[in-house]
């Protein structure tokens, strides 16, 4: 198979690019205190939470955006951005009370987008908070959990209904001051998910956000908080999509976890943002932080992401193992065609004793793409013991693209174990002949090496994700055979 | 079954097949032989339909059906197989998952129905025993850490479970030790019947003891040189290919 061919096989249609013709409720366009402070009325928040948005405000506009990555934009215009979008029959708090207030033209959205929210079709054992532009419009199977202490709603109703939570976690991880996006985030933020697992309660189901964004010009800046009490453990799904527009628009999410002793976290991700057109018109830049700190002895978190969507993708989901003998684990698909650039990767900060870490990059390039890796293994003095393994490799589709890898290590503690492997392959015609030799069509044939490739990571994936994720690669790597 | 006429392939401007004629009725099996480079593989992989080499003359006939127009999956559905002399590895892809696959891709596309797992895994498990191979080798990423003789054996598998109408071995020998090399002629010869062709491309004498062919060509400078009965492997087996030098260079050197 030429080349042309190959790429002909990868390029795609988005199939989730569709828009809802729904009435919208923004604020102006642009970013000031006002804003921020209408924001926050809007959604009836204590002074607390006001306070800390403008603390993270005004830091804000003390900081530059980062220059470090291997991503290139344009300048963004943060005053041409719309920092608030609810549709009108569900912001704030006119939020429905239950489904049958929900605007049927955004259950008819979800479901076309494959996630029905009304309970008796849903997904059994997935419970579901749907997030569209700026507010969350319906959360399912809340009173089931409920009757085992789980609290799963969206944000702003945790911030009402929790606020003692919200004030102990909240910027707990990832401070306002961390970073450009993050401080941005903390300043606008308008929902997202809270989950809270009490003492020794083992989540019966899996839990997930579905985040869309309809309105154009519009920013989405969601702020999702997961803790899971002593003993207790959760598995959470996030999975995303947007509209096909020319325009690139901005998402910068902040996402916290917070294992504490005994607990276990399992995070995973498919993003599917709207990755712009073959000539690299519009997308969505992610830009996204997300941490995770294992805060008691034998803590686990791990991060999975399935990254196919976006113009730009700039994440690093990452781990601080504070408790002796946490975990810290990190699975990445990145996958990027025509002119999508990822620059993704993890940091894992070694602090307690026999403090383990896994990473798994799995990058794969087509077209123009460009894909780095880039990750950082932290050893402090104290981790005595502590163990890393990082695997990280490049599959290249096309002759255009480009893969790099930048591993940081620094260890402090002379007893750490650090091992690093990393692999670059090239798409081989023999090995499509070779399947093809055997019955299966190009597209199998692709489709069988690139999911080979993957398997240690879809692995991790809970398993009707896997199933979506293997669905998404595939549609992400088909195209019109010539 | 097969008739190939004055087939000339190129590759990058360079020659390699000089007009090959050979014609294979169904239930017979063919030997090719000859020195390395002579263009054995060559044959084989432009058969089995890859890229890349330029068809400057002559005609390919399968099943009374042009050949050359089809990909190699139409041709694998047709029937046609290949077991590569180097067979290919692919990473994170479990044996089972690529010849389920396959499989199922095939009947799909000769309008079968498709098998279930279970039934598949009791199909396929009969042909591991017929080729004494381990459970074990269904869950391993297709080639990857066989041995070269494992790999081998892995081809005759693929080819055991698709149950090809014309099946052309590429050196499947080579790299067997003897135990290994009775297992896989059983397997080949399992296969045998009426219906069936088989071509063995093979460097040694040995394997055609376990499988015997009914007829013996010998591929020298991209023709077909020289055929005939089995006893030919057995002369070439002990006088080497230099005795049919004078007739591939004179060959060569016609107008
Ligand atoms: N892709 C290629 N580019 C250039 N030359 C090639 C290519 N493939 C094969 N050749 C050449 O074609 C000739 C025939 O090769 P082929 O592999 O068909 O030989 P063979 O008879 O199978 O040899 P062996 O017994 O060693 O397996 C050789 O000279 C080889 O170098
Ligand atoms: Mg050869």
């Amino acid at each position: 198979m030429t080349n042309v061919e190959l790429q002909q096989r990868i390029d795609s249609e988005y199939r989730w690019g569709f828009v809802t013709d729904i009435e919208q409720e923004p604020f102006p366009k642009g970013l000031d205190e006002t804003v921020i402070q209408r924001i926050s009325a809007t959604k009836g928040e204590p002074a607390f939470m006001l306070d800390w948005r403008l603390r993270a405000y005004r830091h804000w506009l003390t900081r530059r955006e980062p220059g470090w990555a291997t991503v290139h934009h344009p300048p963004i215009d943060y005053q041409s951005i719309y920092y608030y979008a609810a549709p009108k029959s569900g912001g704030g708090s006119n939020r429905p009370k239950s489904l049958a207030e929900v605007d049927p033209q955004l259950l008819a959205t979800y479901e076309k987008l494959g996630i029905p929210l009304r309970e008796r079709e849903a997904l059994a054992g997935v419970a579901v908070d749907a997030v569209f532009d700026s507010v969350s419009v319906a959360t399912t199977f809340k009173a089931k959990l409920e009757t085992l202490g789980i609290v799963f709603c969206s944000f702003s109703e945790a911030v009402r209904e929790h606020p003692d939570l919200v004030r102990q976690y909240l910027g707990s991880v990832v401070p306002y001051t961390d970073n450009f996006f993050a401080s941005l985030n903390s300043a606008v933020f308008s929902d997202g998910s809270f989950v809270y697992v009490p003492k020794g309660v083992k989540c019966p189901m899996e839990l997930s956000t579905y985040f869309r964004i309809n309105a154009s010009n519009s920013g989405q800046f969601e702020r999702t908080l997961i803790i899971a009490d002593e003993g207790a453990s959760v598995s959470y799904l996030e999975g995303c999509t947007a509209p096909r527009r020319d325009e690139n628009q901005l998402h910068a999410a902040v996402v916290e976890l917070i294992a504490l002793k005994d607990a276990r976290i399992k995070y995973s991700t498919v993003q599917n943002w709207y990755p712009g057109d073959a000539e690299g018109r519009g997308g969505i830049y992610n830009f996204v932080t997300k941490r995770g700190e294992c805060r008691g002895d034998n803590a686990h978190i791990t991060w999975t992401q399935v990254e196919t969507g976006s113009a730009i993708t700039w994440k690093y989901p990452s781990c601080i193992l504070r408790g002796d003998n946490s975990v810290g684990e990190f699975y990445s698909v990145a996958l990027t065609n025509h002119h999508q650039q990822a620059d993704t990767g993890t940091k894992m900060i070694h602090i307690g004793r026999d403090t383990h870490s896994t990473i798994v990059a799995k990058g794969i390039s087509a077209g123009h793409a460009s894909n780095a890796y880039r990750g950082l293994v932290k050893v402090l003095a104290g981790a005595d013991n502590a163990r890393n393994h990082t695997r990280c490799d490049s599959l290249l589709m096309s002759p255009d693209c480009a893969a790099h890898t930048f591993p940081y290590i620094e260890v402090k503690n002379p007893s750490a174990q650090v091992e690093h492997e990393a692999s670059t392959s090239k798409i081989g015609e023999d090995q499509l002949f070779y399947l093809r030799s055997r019955g299966l069509g190009e597209e199998d044939a692709v489709n069988l090496i690139v999911n080979g490739f993957c398997k240690e990571v879809f692995k991790e994936l809970p398993m009707e994700f896997a199933v979506e994720a293997r669905k998404l690669l595939a549609v992400s790597l088909e195209g019109a055979v010539g | 079954m097969l008739q190939i006429r004055n087939l000339h392939v190129a590759i990058g401007g360079k020659p390699i097949l000089n007009g090959i004629d050979l014609t294979i009725h169904p239930g017979e099996v063919h030997a090719i032989m000859g020195p390395n480079g002579s263009g054995k593989s060559t044959l084989a992989q432009v058969l089995a339909g890859r890229d890349g080499y330029d068809i400057s003359a002559g005609s390919v006939h399968y099943l009374d059906k042009d050949l050359l127009p089809l990909t190699p999956e139409q041709r694998a559905r047709a029937g046609i197989f290949l077991a590569f002399q180097y067979p290919l590895e692919i990473p994170g892809v479990a044996n089972v998952q690529l010849l389920r696959t396959a499989l199922n891709g095939q009947r799909r596309a000769r309008g079968e129905a498709e098998m279930d797992a279970i039934d598949f895994l009791e199909y396929v498990k009969d042909k591991l025993v017929l080729l004494g191979m381990d459970d074990s080798f269904l869950y391993r990423s297709v080639n990857e850490g066989f041995s070269g003789g494992e790999k081998k054996r892995n081809e005759i598998l693929q080819m055991a479970v698709l149950e090809p109408r014309l099946a052309i071995l590429d050196e499947t020998d080579s790299g067997l030790d003897i135990d290994a090399l009775q297992v896989v002629a059983h397997g080949v010869n399992s296969l045998r019947g009426p219906e069936r062709a088989i071509v063995l491309v093979t460097h040694y004498q040995r394997l055609l003891n376990y499988i015997v062919p009914d007829q013996v060509h010998v591929l020298a400078g991209g023709r077909i040189v020289r055929s005939g009965g089995r006893e030919l492997a057995e002369e070439l087996d002990s006088k080497g290919y230099a005795w049919l030098d004078d007739k591939a260079e004179f060959i060569e050197a016609s107008p």
